[in-house]
């Protein structure tokens, strides 16, 4: 076989990781580039959950059975211990969600709407539309801003 | 006595949940204050006992390290648990009347709470050996900032805003952390530090840990605020309420540098050349870049917080700088300036949440003429501007001192050079704000409250610490040097010293 093939080990061998980066750069693509706070969050989670996923299939051992202690000496036992971490990490996970969340009904109400660029747009409002004469640079900053 | 470590973290922890059950705005402001004091009094305890070089290790719960979680309390831990506490006892007394006059009566006793939970992750950080711990304290840490960033809305209702992109950015950075957390458990299956750092000089260099030091890399520079991943934290400190604002500034980027420090001298070491490269050609120009573009970007603002605020991420670059030259001395200007920059970024913080108490605004043209009416915030604002040029006398000085020293040891005089510059770009902004305060007039009409004392005396308080420990600087200076020692030199000398 040419050493330019693919290495199909590679790719069928470690196929839960290639799963787990697939979920992982479109969770953090949607949360970079949508402007919707919610699918952002939506995002965010996605993002999250590949990290979850990315744990718990690096504790499977192959053959190995659920850690429950048997009094067989020769059970194979997957690994608990990232399952267990995974736990403490969804409850962070549920928590920063629920925060984002409640983020997200305090700004509807303040700014009507949950769209980033429209939030920008009020932002920009709020900032003195007159610059200080106070710094000479101003003027400066008031051209990039204008040509952007 | 030898309850201390856990008591230093169980403490707030209990406090904060009883702070919102009582939801009794003066009850919760004193419990808050007396678990800080509480929690500084124990830390410098722990200081104390550790300060020879012992290793204080604490199993929690019974179970023996490295698989049960353990509390590991070294000079450079106890050095950062007093600078957190410290800073906490120094908020506190400023907090009743600073938030008081910025948020809603409803929301005092959740504000309280908030900041309860926000130092007890900040401490657990800093007192944790256990690596999945640290995630797990900066997660508490985190989110209860986000909710204390968010109370700003009271006075600008960007701070919602403001307070969701540190979220986004925020969890980001800590789930990055946890990938390279996951990495280095499948190449050393522990998560022990003491047990992480045997093993992975044991194991060899491999591509899987590579990945993993660059993920820890990545994620804790979001949360520290390294260069060109700083971009939350302008808006989350201008929009804060002022002593949210001055707890952070002083403690949390601080607290972020110490896990960066633990995870790359402590952890990973420099045995393989990938490590130190990254520091070196990565981290290292990226801090000039920092000292340079923030404090750039500092003098454009228009807004004294948010010029503080960029200032602080300048500042952050020192602190890196001193970590990517590898060497002792340049820890040790890094742990000093990170005591040192939370005193005066703290002083600083307050000086402007007393300009917003006094005129309910921080933009700077609002502040013309302050000078002659409140003469004691602005004398404080001068003075904490002056540690922040790194002026002698001041503690910013001793931090450049040692930085540069730091530099002229691996003959890299041309970034000696570079630290002076970015010093005079700070005496630009604050050159700007004396302007502002002292050589403008006063308008005609104006509404300015008196500040009350309650808030003037922890901001001259700090300073005058500042101007102390930059007059002498022994104490700081000798713990930052033995704190460096434990890191670098032979960090697995140190890490088998205690267990």
């Amino acid at each position: 076989m040419p050493d330019t093939m693919i290495n199909m080990d590679l790719v069928t061998g470690h196929y839960n990781y290639w799963l787990v980066v697939v979920l992982m750069m479109t969770g953090l693509f949607i949360t970079v580039s949508r402007g919707n706070l919610i699918k952002k969050i939506v995002g965010l989670n996605l993002f999250q959950t590949s990290v979850f996923m990315l744990y718990i299939s690096m504790g499977k051992i192959k053959g190995g059975t659920a850690p429950i202690l048997t009094d067989d000496p020769a059970t194979v036992y997957s690994n608990p211990l990232p399952h267990v971490l995974i736990l403490t990490a969804i409850v962070v996970g549920i928590a920063t969600t629920a925060l984002a969340l409640a983020l997200i009904i305090r700004i509807r109400e303040s700014y009507g709407t949950i769209e980033a660029d429209e939030i920008l747009e009020i932002e920009h409002q709020i900032d003195d539309p007159d610059p200080s004469p106070t710094n000479p640079a101003n003027a400066l900053m008031a051209r990039i801003r204008g040509n952007r | 006595m030898s309850n201390l470590p856990a008591l230093q973290i169980i403490l707030p922890l209990m406090a904060a949940p009883i702070c919102a059950m009582v939801g009794r705005p003066k009850f919760a402001w004193g419990l808050a204050t007396l678990v800080a004091w509480a929690s500084f009094a124990i830390s410098i305890l722990l200081f104390l006992s550790v300060r020879d070089g012992t290793v204080i290790s604490y199993d929690m719960g019974g179970w023996a390290p490295p698989l049960g979680i353990e509390y590991r309390v070294d000079v450079l831990n106890a050095f950062v648990l007093m600078i957190v506490s410290g800073m906490t006892s120094f908020v506190m007394p400023y907090a009743l009347k600073s938030v008081a006059s910025e948020l809603h009566e409803s929301q005092h006793a959740y504000f309280y709470t908030a900041f309860l939970l926000c130092m007890t992750g900040l401490m657990g950080v800093a007192i944790t050996g256990d690596a999945f711990n640290v995630f797990v304290f900066l997660e508490i840490s985190s989110l209860s900032t986000y909710a204390l960033v968010a109370m700003g809305a009271a006075r600008d209702k960007r701070a919602l805003t403001a307070a969701f992109n540190y979220l986004i950015m925020g969890t980001i950075g800590a789930t990055f952390f946890v990938i390279g957390l996951g990495m280095m458990y499948m190449v050393t299956g522990t998560l022990n530090m003491a047990d992480l750092a045997q093993k992975i000089a044991a194991n060899g260099d491999s591509r899987t840990l590579r990945m993993g030091f660059s993920f820890v890399l990545v994620g804790i520079g979001l949360k520290l605020a390294m260069f060109p991943l700083h971009l939350w934290l302008p808006n989350a400190y201008s929009y804060a309420p002022s002593a949210v604002t001055t707890f952070l500034a002083s403690t949390a980027t601080k607290v972020a540098i110490y896990v960066m420090a633990r995870f790359m001298f402590s952890i990973f070491g420099f045995d393989y050349d990938f490590q130190a490269n990254t520091m070196q050609f990565i981290m290292l120009p990226l801090a000039l870049v920092a000292m340079f573009a923030a404090s750039t970007v500092a003098i454009f603002q228009e807004d004294l917080k948010r010029m503080l605020a960029y200032s602080s991420v300048a500042q952050v670059g020192y602190m890196l700088l001193g970590m990517s030259f590898l060497t002792q001395l340049g820890l040790t200007a890094t742990v000093v300036h990170m005591f040192n920059h939370a005193l005066i970024k703290g002083g600083l913080f307050m000086a402007a949440g007393c300009f917003i108490y006094a005129v309910n605004s921080s933009r700077i043209d609002d502040l013309k003429g302050l000078g002659r009416i409140m003469p004691w915030t602005s004398a404080a604002f001068v003075l904490g501007g002056l540690g922040l040029i790194g002026v002698p006398m001041t503690a910013g000085f001793i931090s450049k001192w040692y930085l540069m020293q730091a530099a002229f040891e691996l003959d890299w005089w041309p970034i000696a050079l570079l630290i002076v510059a970015s010093s005079l770009l700070a005496v630009i902004y604050v050159w700007r704000m004396v302007e502002v305060l002292y050589l403008r007039d006063l308008p005609e009409k104006n509404d300015v409250r008196a500040v009350p004392l309650t808030m003037l005396v922890p901001m001259w308080g700090l300073l005058l610490l500042s101007v102390y420990f930059g007059v002498s600087a022994d104490i700081t200076v000798s713990a930052a040097s033995r704190a460096a020692n434990a890191l670098i030199g032979a960090s697995n000398i140190f890490w088998q010293s205690g267990g």
